[in-house]
């Protein structure tokens, strides 16, 4: 007698009862994958420049990644398992560091700080398909590739350099005069040269009151800029337009100190001239510069919670982009994750691409992400370093305080 | 551009190139008699440097006033890396010593990196920021005081190795290692004495750099590479040439920077190697060997 039934046989068979069974199971585990993926950490790979010429900045961006935990939890977004990598300050280290932290089982990258270093994160990234959010670097090109997996909450040189136009314009017209001449000195890297196109083809839309009388390239590994501040005083500019790292800024001002040369502003339009180990290694010479950059906007909820844990974790230390932005990208990562529900790389890349933070830090309306992966409704503001501090002197919307104009002497300073 | 500028230029660059020969002396130094290429010449440089900012920083000890004990600790340091491991390769092939020192380069880097930490440090003198004037020339104080005990140290070594008995030993044997055993000589000790002395030598200059430059554990390869620009270019084993070669190396990065571009310094920099390479193999002040 065969134990096959027959096909119009409607009665329970041993297979049917299987097949039902294993449905059953998938049907009622499947929530229960989500809740399990929700309550996994995401693997964040964070690529900073830890060693070598930019560890400073590397390691107070690290601040903002050891204060972010504390902070996401509190805003409902799943854990993130941090994952660190040291770029070295060099593009090729950033490249196998990454893809290093994949091959580890990093599912986000976020990083590098430094435009080179994120073109070449951004490019193993891609390749990989893993999605990678850019906390700091503004050379536009990283996001024309059309690149799918690589995102980015920073303004790029073209958007830095719009605003840093305009806030100067009305620093000028507040202090009731301007520089009539400026040398432009910038660091010869792919940050440095970018901002040097982008001067080139924004500054003529601003209607500047000064003109650039010499462009001054240095290295960025230099330990000695005592030539290029000794080119920039034979011009006899009223002004220093700067797009500078950490140590060269140091440098460049205790040149100026020796050189007897204190030009009328410090128009910055980079890092160094803000960071707290350049208040903390000059003291009162630190005092003046203006900076125009990405900063935070101190009027918003979120950033009140950034500066009170970065005060309990880092006393004495000031909030700032470095933190802001990494921080900033973090959240993306935890955020993306929490609405994806799973940590496969296209629907966190899907995810991060439909971005909405409104509860964020940066100035602006939020975080959000344009076709090229492109956060383009960020805004900047115009500081000045004041008594070891920093205060927000333009736009009028954003400022705390009014600037001190003109740079006081060096050698009037006590 | 105003003349003073130039003046103003090539004054610092004199007188930062004084320290570099100082740097590249010790380099020299050890070459010329060991006859054992330092490739840990930079790093042994910024052990001294560490030591002067940990002194300053604990207790306002200036570099300068601490460069003879610096120098001394160099000198142990040195003595005691040759009579403990150099010696043993000095028969053996010269990738052999290659490796050797690049291994103790590394060591060097990572050990700094463990104690001191990335972040680039320096020593705030009381004098860090002033400048001397005269006339139109501006002249960094810094920089004087460095580049004017730069030439004392020389001297110093130059007066060491002609005048006193030791001093005639160690060159005995750098011209003739077998005749120096056969009269006596205990070379391996001479030679320990010898590298210890080229330690010395980027001890002090050690302590004179960290007044114009800031130290990270990672600037050694860099400096090495330039003491080898310096000793190649003023000629391999002369004690002259190495200062020669440091006064030229920083004039040429200097007035390079005013001239052109301040990013294409190094480049001329090597680009002066290149010809010496060409033109003068033995480089500037060394002897031609058959």
């Amino acid at each position: 007698m065969s134990r096959k039934p027959h096909n119009n046989d409607r009665h329970l068979t041993r297979r049917t009862v299987a097949t039902a069974l294993g449905a059953v199971a998938l049907a009622g585990t499947a929530p229960f994958n989500i809740v399990r993926a929700q309550s996994a950490a995401l693997k964040v790979g964070v690529l900073l420049p830890r060693s070598g010429f930019q560890a400073g900045i590397g390691q107070d961006c690290q601040r903002g990644v050891d204060i972010a935990a504390g902070i996401l939890k509190d805003l409902g977004m799943p854990p993130l398992q941090i994952m660190n990598g040291d770029t070295e300050t060099n593009v090729d280290v950033a490249r196998s560091r990454a893809e290093k932290l994949i091959s580890e089982g990093a599912q986000i990258l976020v990083g590098a700080f430094d435009s080179g270093q994120s073109t070449a994160i951004a490019q193993v990234a891609e390749q990989k398909g893993i999605p990678y959010v850019i906390n700091i670097a503004a050379a536009p090109q990283i996001t024309e590739q059309g690149y799918k997996f690589v995102f980015r909450n920073f303004p790029t040189a073209g958007m830095i350099l719009s605003d840093a136009f305009a806030n100067q314009k009305e620093i000028f017209e507040a202090a009731g005069s301007a520089p009539k001449s400026a040398v432009f000195m910038h660091v010869n890297d792919t940050f440095g040269t970018a901002m040097k196109g982008g001067i080139g083809a924004v500054m003529p839309k601003f209607n500047m009151p000064y003109n650039l009388v010499e462009t001054i390239a240095y290295d960025p590994a230099a330990r000695d800029l005592s030539v290029e501040i000794a080119k920039a005083k034979a011009t006899g500019a009223d002004a220093l337009l700067m797009v500078s790292r950490l140590n060269d800024a140091i440098l460049l001002t205790r040149e100026l100190v020796k050189q007897r040369w204190s030009p009328m502003a410090i128009l910055s339009m980079g890092p160094g001239w803000y960071e707290d180990q350049y208040l903390k290694t000059l003291g009162k010479l630190s005092d003046g510069p203006l900076s125009f950059v990405p900063w935070y906007d101190p009027n918003k909820p979120l950033s009140k919670t950034l500066e009170a844990a970065l005060a309990k974790a880092h006393p004495g230390i000031n909030l700032n982009t470095n933190h802001v932005y990494t921080f900033e990208a973090l959240l993306v990562a935890a955020d993306a994750y929490k609405r994806a529900g799973s940590a496969d790389p296209k629907a966190l890349a899907d995810a991060v691409r439909s971005t909405n933070i409104t509860n964020n830090v940066s100035p602006g309306p939020g975080i959000q992400f344009n076709e090229k992966g492109q956060n383009d409704k960020l805004k900047n503001s115009a500081i000045q370093n004041r008594g070891g501090k920093l205060v927000t002197v333009a736009p009028k919307v954003a400022a705390n305080a009014k600037v001190e104009w003109p740079l006081k002497p060096y050698d009037k300073r006590s | 551009m105003p003349v003073d500028i130039y003046l103003n230029v090539a004054v610092g660059g004199i007188l930062t190139g004084l320290v570099y020969g100082l740097m590249a002396l010790g380099l020299s130094v050890i070459f010329g008699v060991v006859r054992v290429v330092n490739f840990a010449h930079g790093e042994m440089m910024t052990i001294a440097m560490y030591i002067a900012v940990t002194l300053f920083s604990a207790f306002h000890l200036d570099p300068l006033v601490m460069l003879v004990p610096i120098a001394a600790v160099l000198f142990a340091f040195g003595y005691l890396l040759q009579a403990g491991l150099i010696n043993r390769f000095i028969t053996r092939p010269e990738h052999s010593q290659f490796l050797l020192l690049v291994a103790i380069a590394i060591i060097i880097t990572n050990a700094l990196l463990i104690l001191f930490g990335p972040d680039s440090q320096n020593v705030q003198a009381s004098y860090a920021y002033d400048s001397f004037q005269l006339g139109p020339l501006i002249v960094d104080a810094t920089k004087l005081y460095a580049g004017f005990t730069a030439v004392v140290v020389t001297t110093a070594l130059f007066a060491f190795f002609q005048f006193t008995n030791l001093g005639t030993a160690i060159r005995a044997c750098a011209d003739n290692y077998t005749g120096a055993m056969v009269v006596g000589l205990d070379v391996r000790r001479l030679y320990a004495l010898t590298f210890g002395i080229g330690a010395a030598c980027v001890g002090a200059a050690g302590c004179m750099l960290l007044l114009i430059f800031d130290v990270t554990p990672a600037v050694g390869p860099a400096y090495t590479l330039l003491a080898f620009v310096i000793v190649i270019t003023g000629g391999l084993g002369s004690m002259p040439g190495a200062l020669v070669g440091g006064v030229l190396i920083g004039l040429t990065e200097a007035l390079a920077g005013l001239l052109f571009t301040p990013s294409a310094k190094s480049m001329f920099a090597f680009a002066i190697l290149v010809l010496v390479l060409l033109f003068r193999p033995q480089g500037i002040m060394g002897k031609r060997t058959a």
